[in-house]
Order: C-alpha cells, then structure tokens, then sequence
C-alpha cells in the first residue's frame, strides 16, 4: 500500500494540517451561525441555527480532539480553539464571512453544507479509522443540514421578488469564496495517496451538480466563474477573522491557567 | 417564575352559588381536580387569564434567550459552548411549546408578538438585567431557572391540560439547566482568586432580582385569588419565595458564598429563613420599562421580527406558489 511508502513525519504534518483545516472550519462557522441565537427572522429558525451551531461545535471537539491526538504534544481541542492566534487557523475564507441578513447567512451555510457533505461522504471511507468513525457521525447531522438550507434557498429563491433578489446577492457575494474549497497543495497529495482524504477537486462535480439543481429550483442564477479567493487554508485570512477570535478567546487570555 | 402579577379581571371571587350552572359545572370539574380541553366551554376570565399568563411565560422564554445569547460566542471551552447552545436552544422550544398552548386558546402567535412589540404583553423583569461576566451565566441558571423550577413544578397540576403538559417536558430540561448553571459556579469557585470573585459578584447582583421574580406579596390580591380558584395558580407568591430562600441559600453557603442580605438569619421556629424584603420600587421600576436592558431587549426581538419580514413573506409566497402550481396541475390532469 502507498501509506507505508510515506515518512511518518511528514504524513503526521499533513494530516494534522488535514484536522485543523477541517476542524477550524466546523468551529468559525459554528461560532458565525451562533451569533444569530435569539435574533433569527423566526422561533423555527433560531431552534434549528442553535442545533446546527451545537452539530458544528461538537465536530469541532472532535475534529480539533484528534488533532491534538496526531500533533502529540499534549494540546487538547480547547487549547487548540482558545489558544491560537489567526495566522494559525486554517479555516476557509468562507466561513469567516460575517453573517449579513438572513439570506446570506442561509447562502453561505448552503454553499459550505453541499460541500461539507460530499467530504464527510468521503471521509467515511478514510483508510484512518478515526476519522472514519468522525465522518459517520458528522455525516448524519451534515446531511440534515444540507437537507434544510437547500430547501430554504429554494424556497427563497422562488419566493417573492425581495426575497429573490437578496438570495441572489448573497449568491454573488459569496461565490467567489467557493473556490478555495477545491483548491489542493501538497499536504492533501500526501493523504489522498494514503487514502485518507479525498482529493479536494474531486469533490467539485458532485458539488457543482447539487448547487446547480438547487439554483434552478429556486430560479436563481449561477454566478459565473471568476476570481476565486484563497489563503485561510495556509493560514492567511480576512481581517474578519481576529475579531471572531477576540471574541470568542477572551476569556482564556484573560485568565490563563483558568479552568472553566 | 416567569409569570408575574397576572390579571384576571375579577373583581372577586364568587362562590358555587353565584354562578350560572354552566359555570358552576365547570368550576365543579376544577374543584374535583379534572383537567380542561381547548374545545370545552370556559368562562372568558378563565380563558383570558390563561392567555396572559401563558403568552408572558413564551415571551419570557424568547426573551430570555438574548442575556445567555450574549454568551455564546465567549463561553471558555468548547464544552460549555456546546452546553450554552443547546440551553438557549431549549428555551426556544419551550417559547415553542407554550405560544402552540396559547394558541389552543384562540390567539395567534403573530398577535402574541404583536402584543410583546407593542409592550402590551409582558415577560419576566429578570430579563432586563445584564449578563456582565462569564459567571452570570452560571447565575442565571442556578438562581434563575431555579426560581422558575418553583413556580412551574406546580404548573404541571394546573387546570388547562395543554399548559399542564408543556409544562411537565419543561420541567425536566429546566432541572437540567439548574444544574448545568451550579456546575458552571462550582468550576469557578474551585478555581482562581479572580474567578471566585467574579461568582461572589454574580450573586451579588442577581440575588434580589431572582427573589423578586416571585413578584410582590399577593396574599391580598384577588387576581391571585382567582388564579387559585381556577387551579391556574396553586401557591402564594410569598410561599414559593420561601421555599426559594430555603433551597438556595444551602448551596450558596457550600459554594462557599455570602448571600447579599444582612437580615438573613435560619428561623428554627418556622423552619426557614428570615430574610430582607427586596427593593420593590426598582421592581416596579423594571416592570414599567426602566429596567438596565429593558430598551436593548425589546429594540433586539423587535429588529429580529421587522428584519425577517422579507424571510417569512418569502417563505408564504412560495408556500401559496407550490399550492397553486399543485392545483393547476390538477385541472390539466382532469
């Protein structure tokens, strides 16, 4: 098998880098979707943005746990979510998006749901157990998630001509923050030969398939492709994302050594 | 108690004898403990009553969800995050729960809200105080949900079956959250000098507004009267603020706390504690609107309905688009 053809120090790095990407984006966008609680156009909406910000921080614990794990230097997910600074984080730019109105919000929980559901689809068949097992778990709140912003941009988008025209302003907004998703270096070379993670532009067909079935459905129109932004995977961000990190690290720089 | 001061419009309460036989039936099915249903005859006091106690109770809950919301984003580890969230998510369900018991009633959400817009309605007055520190959130859930747990506990054996019911799934999540909130403090006194003092801070402030969630003295007032009378209420106000005192001040004592009243002393006599009376007129400061966050919370929930109008309006139209597209095809098909 190619796995054991790979330097143990190497694929460590790599698929450390692999639970960090993933993990630092269950954990910003968990932290962008909660900032909505008690604020949503709806009681309906803000039961379902809470569970799913509560899904996006419990695969954070996992995600980010493992990491810990790999790294091996004694980091637990709490450490490692309170205790990096944001050139650290290797969250896609995407997901740092402030939230906008409600549309945007739903736009880019879509865009990042079709996408996160094919790489947990994905994941389950890991050739590492561990992240199999993780994949399976998120998979099943994933595919709920995806269930639901998919039917509301539909809904939405063929709702009234208010309504389309916002959903179709988030949808150029936040397009070309799409790309990055797909984009790949060679830290995912390594674990895609070992069978670890797929790579990440395999998962752009299936993803331009649900996108453009939901589009038509709610009369919207795809963006074209243009310029796509890129650098939270290697850790250079938006300036969004240090004010999420104050926010959200206050209490831990504050008080170091405290438990909570 | 997220319930205060409910009206009933009665100007007294009148005996079996007083009323017409088909209210004296239905006062009969109460007195003999028997729940009753949306559908049957009920006096329009009853009724009213219920309305008012059981919309302030939902908007409590909606309300409720801003000062621990404040929170979210800033909890210190994932864990308590996770635990934060999916309180706040509870208590939207129980906003849920109790808008749908209302509703049994003949009003509509939309009217309940437009009533909490407008300040006609009401919801509980320790929502308008701020949660300043990590530790308020432990607070609110020891001291806060503890106060509701005394108050709803005996809910469940109110009279109207589908507020009785709500109420039983409530109480089991707010138990939880009373203890999730201890557990919260516990950590923290356990923990730093600095953390310590920010519980002992915590208690300080939320001590006298969870006692004043009782509301006032009612022993005189004959909407509680009548409240009674119906089984809507079932204890005193002074009573479940006793029984309060009696079960927090134990646990502050073990969290190694002081309870902010100089007039707190264990009464072997009757068994409880004396303890101070709470500043009333901030109480009814806080009622009419004065309160630290009264303006920041309602301006919140109001910005909240008027920003999503577009959202719902959307949702409607492609609701009644899908119905007329179905229809449509049906009269093709034929």
């Amino acid at each position: 098998m190619a796995t054991a053809a790979l330097d143990p120090a190497a694929r460590q790095a790599a698929l450390l880098e692999f639970l960090l990407r993933v993990g630092d984006n269950t954990l910003i966008l968990g932290h962008r979707v909660s900032e909505w609680c008690g604020h949503s156009p709806a009681l309906e909406e803000d039961i379902a943005l809470a569970n799913t910000a509560l899904d996006l921080i419990g695969q954070t614990q996992l995600w980010l746990g493992l990491a810990g794990e790999v790294e091996g230097k004694g980091r637990s997910a709490d450490d490692l979510a309170y205790l990096r600074d944001g050139y650290e984080f290797r969250n896609i730019l995407l997901v740092e998006r402030p939230n906008g109105d409600f549309g945007k919000t739903l736009m880019r929980q879509f865009l990042f749901d079709a996408w996160h559901y094919l790489l947990l689809k994905a994941l389950k068949g890991s050739s590492d157990t561990r992240i199999a097992e993780i994949a399976e778990k998120a998979f099943k709140e994933v595919s709920y998630h995806l269930d639901r912003s998919r039917d509301l941009v539909i809904r939405l988008g063929d709702g009234t001509a208010e309504s389309h025209r916002r959903m179709q302003e988030a949808l150029g907004e936040l397009w070309p923050f799409t790309g990055e998703m797909f984009m790949s270096d060679a830290l995912d070379a390594e674990l895609v030969e070992a069978g670890i993670v797929p790579a990440p532009e395999s998962l752009k067909a299936g993803w331009d398939e649900i996108v453009a079935e939901t589009l038509a459905e709610g009369t919207l129109k795809k963006p074209a492709d243009g310029y796509m932004h890129k650098g939270g995977r290697r850790g250079v961000h938006t300036e969004h994302l240090g004010f999420i990190l104050s926010e959200m690290q206050f209490l831990q720089r504050a008080y170091p050594g405290a438990t909570w | 108690m997220y319930a205060q001061m409910v009206k009933t419009d009665a100007a007294r309460v009148r005996s079996l004898d007083e009323m017409d036989p088909v209210e004296r039936a239905f006062q009969e099915r109460i007195d003999a403990g028997q729940k009753i249903e949306p559908k049957e005859w009920m006096p329009e006091g009853y009724r009213k009553t219920l309305v008012r106690q059981i919309s302030q109770h939902a908007h409590s809950e909606i309300v409720g969800q801003l000062p621990e919301g404040n929170w979210i984003t800033r909890a210190p580890t994932l864990e308590r995050k996770a635990i934060l969230l999916a309180k706040v998510q509870d208590e939207a369900g129980h906003g849920l729960y109790l808008y749908c018991a209302a509703e049994t009633l003949g009003i509509s959400r939309d009217e309940m809200y437009a009533q909490l817009h407008s300040g006609k309605a009401k919801y509980s007055s320790i929502f308008n105080y701020p949660t300043l520190t990590w530790a308020d959130i432990g607070a609110i859930g020891w001291l806060v949900d503890g106060a509701a747990i005394m108050n709803q506990v005996p809910l469940q054996r109110c009279s109207y079956g589908p507020y009785a019911r709500a109420m039983v799934r409530i109480c089991k999540e707010e138990s939880f959250h009373q203890r999730q909130g201890y557990d919260v403090l516990m950590k923290m006194v356990k923990g730093t000098p600095a953390q310590k003092a920010m519980v002992q801070d915590a208690l300080n402030r939320w001590w006298w507004p969870s006692l004043m969630m009782f509301g006032p003295s009612d022993d005189a007032s004959v909407h509680s009267a009548q409240s009674m009378a119906w089984k809507i209420k079932q204890n005193s106000n002074d009573e479940l603020r006793q029984k309060f005192v009696d079960q927090t001040v134990p646990q502050a004592k073990y969290l190694g706390l002081t309870v902010p009243d100089p007039d707190l002393k264990w009464n072997e006599e009757k068994g409880g504690y004396d303890f101070g009376e709470p500043d009333w007129e901030e109480f009814f400061n806080v009622i009419a609107g004065n309160g630290p966050c009264n303006a920041e919370r309602l301006n919140a929930r109001k910005k909240a309905w008027d920003d999503g109008a577009w959202f719902r309006d959307g949702l409607t139209a492609h609701a009644e688009k899908v119905a007329d597209r179905r229809a449509s095809a049906k009269i093709a098909a034929e």
